[in-house]
């Protein structure tokens, strides 16, 4: 008798156990989760904000409709990630060759009380000639970052400086301005110049 | 390709000049390849180094510290992805190397973050990286400095 119950009470809290766990499912994975597709940048053609690019011309979302576009957030005094994401976009721009020449290639820094327009004109100038750099004041950065649904955040460091933390995805959009698709960071780099095309193509039945 | 097989204490005794340092049993199986970095813009920005860090020993090592005259605040920080896409970075702390494995410090992952740059790094110099680990023993390691769109050791 005792040992029924015991066995009853067992039974009742891995049912429990397994409905919580369930229900956490449901609330991150599963159908009551966000929708992923809020996540996604908006088209560029509903975006609003101001920039200056590295040669010191005054930018905007618009300045990108017509060609397809490849965009990057980072900052210059970011040590590891941001030289390898363009030495790698530099590479992909190689791999293209003279369909690079149809694309918008821009690289946005998140770090615009350091990056100004005469440092970021340095920084692209190491790396493949179609990357354009935009810098500008921090509220329309926020702007750009908010369309593209990126994030970025100022980290202090111990050596007293600070660092950015960053959305290190390379967004690419339609020549309409519509979202195509990301090149994530963890994803294998020789899947990276198919998407590229395909954002190309893209532009191709737009045209049509 | 290079390869930069260095000993430590064996070294440290010939450039110290016979300064007395204990026989120690782990860096002696340490061995660092394909070390690289990138050049800097100016001296206000970190830079990073990477390399391959074999342990070729019968006893793990543990690579606790970094010092290089290059920079005051030479340190392992480690870049982590999260599944938004969201890069940071921070302190690694001290990396364990199992006996007959090795740490890979590239981009995107574990790296030397060269803090407080006493001097530019220029393309086609090279500088001295120290590796200390906890029973006291160090690895010295010539790392060559690269052009700032270098990917990787043969670039």
């Amino acid at each position: 008798m005792r040992r029924r119950a015991i066995l009853g009470y067992g039974a009742a809290g891995v049912g429990a156990v397994a409905l919580m766990l369930f229900v956490g499912w449901w609330q991150v994975d599963g159908p009551g989760g966000a929708e992923p597709v809020g996540q996604r940048p908006v088209a560029l053609t509903e975006m609003d904000f101001r920039l200056t690019d590295h040669e010191g011309n005054a930018v905007g979302p618009e300045t990108l409709i017509g060609r397809p576009t490849m965009a990057f957030f980072g900052f210059t005094y970011c040590p590891d990630v941001c030289p390898t994401t363009l030495s790698d976009i530099s590479g992909w721009l190689d791999d293209l060759g003279d369909e690079a020449d149809e694309m918008n290639v821009v690289f946005i820094t998140v770090d615009p009380e350091r990056d100004t327009v005469e440092t970021v004109a340095e920084y692209v100038g190491y790396f493949h000639p179609g990357i354009r750099g935009w810098t500008g004041p921090e509220e329309q950065i926020a702007r750009v970052a908010d369309g593209f649904r990126a994030t970025y955040e100022r980290v202090p460091t111990e050596s007293g400086d600070y660092t950015m933390n960053h959305t290190a995805s390379v967004f690419l959009f339609a020549a309409s301005g519509r979202f195509v698709t990301m090149i994530d960071y963890h994803e294998p780099r020789e899947f990276a110049v198919p998407k590229i095309r395909r954002a190309l193509a893209e532009e191709m039945e737009g045209a049509t | 390709m290079k390869k930069y097989i260095l000993t430590s204490t064996l070294a440290a005794l010939l450039t110290l000049g016979g300064l007395s340092v204990p026989a120690l049993a782990g860096p002696e199986d340490v061995v660092v390849e394909n070390a690289w970095s990138r050049a800097s813009i100016g001296m206000n920005r970190p830079g990073a180094a990477y390399m391959k860090i074999r342990n070729t020993g019968d006893e793990p090592v543990t690579l606790i510290d970094l010092t290089t005259p290059l920079a005051m605040m030479p340190e392992i920080h480690e870049t982590k992805t999260n599944a938004e896409g969201v890069s940071s970075m921070s302190p690694a702390g001290e990396i364990a190397i199992a006996p007959g494995e090795s740490v890979a410090l590239e981009p995107g992952g574990l790296h030397a973050m060269l803090m407080r740059l006493q001097e530019p790094m220029t393309e086609g110099d090279t500088f001295p990286l120290t590796l200390l680990f906890d029973d006291g023993g160090e690895v010295t390691v010539e790392v060559p400095i690269l052009g700032i769109a270098a990917r990787g050791p043969e670039d």
